[in-house]
């Protein structure tokens, strides 16, 4: 890592925090420092903007009035599917699946996907870094069908080889299951690879991009993963909604998840017929505003540009390495070449909890917990860690408060 | 909101080096607590005389709130009837959760605890070795959760 990144040529990070209206609030008479993106972003003043729009004036029930403002609801709705497809350049609007969030993308897609199909001693494949959210559904359905649940191990860096996802697959290998980006870590997985081997085995592959989508530019079609889920709130959106994304054939193929109203054609009582997608897996009255927050999250992306939110925070995860191992009894768990702007560590002598409640009485925000992945914290033997996050309104100077504060965290218990 | 109100000095004295710190073998009673939200775990070990705690020992990890909590727990409790614990149990809980409650002058050390009412999310942590202890003394071998 260069020793002191230079900014990036046109990226103005203060006028980036003037977009969001909360990054001026005092915590504990302090400016805030918000270092838990990872958890949940904060949202620009045009997300919060659209999303009171569209309740101050367009609001209705979609896909169902003729009146004017239910076409107008309906119409934002499908404009936000639309925006959402460009983004992660699905082929279709008939691959994107508006749901609650990520873990639901993958829920719908273990059960709808994965328990028609899946037989007795068939495998799953998921690696040992994974959010429980691509556990747990796993788990269900290996329950409901006698499939059994394997992880790629991986190494002290955090770091899953391809070589051992290789090994792993097998004929049984039904589903491969596995993250873009670590949550816990940071680690980067080399997932278009883990697709060409698994699609080599025949197995379908579902990525969780929950963490990916927000720091660098997907690509659905490139990719050529079978299913990509994410959440809107960890890319600048509303809580409450995501996608999943999936290949056409794929959903054409597979059994409706949840039943109701929206997605279907015609109930009898004798017989029912399946809307047709993407509308057969949105059961009932969707998220529409957020929907179309998340389109507005889309639009505040593309206007910095991905690729210079993805440059501005690679800069300050070297500067936060570099700057946090100078503090002693500091350890960064998590050290793939490879990494999003995630760093989760451990200071000697303070526990994770008693680091969270010293930060923030400094107005610093960090996460600190297992962040979801047990089976990780089990691996490198900790109960917790604390996990500072990035993301586009992220400044040097916040490394500089983070740093401050866990020299204090130090002074408080030497 | 002043951390030295959470991390009065002998809370962070018990955190590291705390008392009655290990697993009395053989025991007549034991439970475990667990906090899943930050990691806690500790195992409790205790002796009965008659009516009375006569000795009580605890292990395990955990944050500086929940490790000094336990430490000057069995410290306190040590050589106490179950109906003096059961006392001192309500004062402990009063003291946390209650935000205008009186620290009553009989909890000694254990008065420092009530800097935690102040920081709600840290009250599972001042409290699950009391819990734990309560189990214990029900001589329950299941594992307490505060969360």
């Amino acid at each position: 890592m260069s020793a002191s990144p230079k900014a990036i040529a046109g990226y103005d990070v203060e006028r980036v925090r003037r977009d969001f209206p909360i990054l001026t609030r005092l915590i504990h008479g302090k400016p805030l420092v918000f270092l838990d993106s990872a958890a949940s972003s904060q949202r620009p003043a045009s997300v919060i903007a659209a999303v009171d729009e569209y309740e101050t004036l367009h609001h209705a029930n979609v896909h169902r009035g003729v009146y004017q403002l239910s076409q107008e609801a309906t119409d934002l709705f499908e404009r936000a599917r639309e925006r959402v497809r460009g983004f992660v350049n699905a082929r279709s609007t008939r691959e994107v699946i508006f749901t609650r969030g990520t873990t639901e993308a993958i829920n719908l897609v273990a059960q709808s996907f994965g328990r028609p199909r899946l037989k007795a001693g068939d495998e799953i494949l998921l690696t040992h870094l994974e959010h429980h959210a691509n556990i747990v559904p796993w788990q269900l359905v290996a329950e409901q069908t006698g499939a059994v649940v394997k992880a790629v191990p991986m190494d002290r860096r955090g770091v899953v080889d391809v070589a051992d996802v290789a090994a792993y697959l097998n004929e049984r290998t039904r589903i491969v299951a596995c993250a873009q980006v670590s949550n816990a870590l940071g680690t980067v997985l080399p997932v278009r690879e883990i697709v060409k081997l698994a699609h080599a085995r025949g197995a379908v592959v579902l990525i969780d991009g929950a963490q990916a989508v927000p720091h660098q530019k997907v690509d659905f079609k490139a990719l050529d993963c079978d299913f990509y889920a994410f959440s809107a709130h960890k890319m600048y959106g509303p809580t409450g909604i995501g996608c999943l994304i999936g290949r056409e054939s794929l959903l054409e193929s597979m059994p409706p998840w949840q039943g109701g109203g929206d997605m279907i054609l015609t109930v009898s009582f004798a017989k029912t017929t399946f809307n047709t997608l993407p509308f057969k897996f949105e059961a009932g009255t969707p998220n529409i505003s957020g929907a179309v927050g998340m389109a507005a999250a889309v639009d505040y992306i593309e206007s910095i540009g991905i690729e210079h939110i993805h440059a501005h925070e690679q800069r300050l995860l070297a500067i936060a390495t570099e700057k946090m191992l100078k503090v002693p009894g500091l350890t960064i768990i998590g050290t793939a070449p490879d990494k999003a702007s995630v760093i989760s560590f451990t200071l000697d002598g303070v526990h994770p909890h008693d680091l969270g409640t010293i930060l923030d009485s400094e107005g610093v925000a960090v996460r600190t917990g297992h962040h979801c992945a047990m089976p990780v914290m089990e691996f490198f033997d900790i109960p917790a860690t604390a996990r500072a996050s990035f993301a586009c309104y992220s400044r040097e100077s916040d490394i500089d408060a983070l740093v401050a504060a866990l020299h204090k965290a130090r002074e408080v218990f030497s | 909101m002043d951390l030295k109100d959470l991390y009065r000095e002998v809370i962070l004295d018990h955190n590291k080096s705390p008392r009655q710190f290990g697993r009395l073998d053989p025991s007549d009673s034991s439970a475990d607590g667990h906090n899943p939200l930050c990691g806690d775990r500790l195992h409790l070990t205790l002796r009965l005389d008659g009516d009375r705690v006569s000795d009580l020992k605890f292990e395990g990890k955990g944050c500086a709130i929940s490790v000094a909590s336990a430490s000057m727990m069995c410290e306190a409790v040590k050589g106490k009837s179950r109906e003096q614990v059961a006392h001192l149990f309500h004062e402990i809980h009063e003291v946390l959760t209650r935000h205008d409650a009186p620290v009553p002058e009989d909890l000694g050390k254990l008065a420092a605890l009530s800097g935690v009412r102040e920081f709600p999310v840290r009250v599972k942590c001042a409290s699950l070795a009391w819990h734990t202890l309560n189990a214990a003394l029900e001589r329950s071998d299941s594992t307490v959760q505060t969360e």
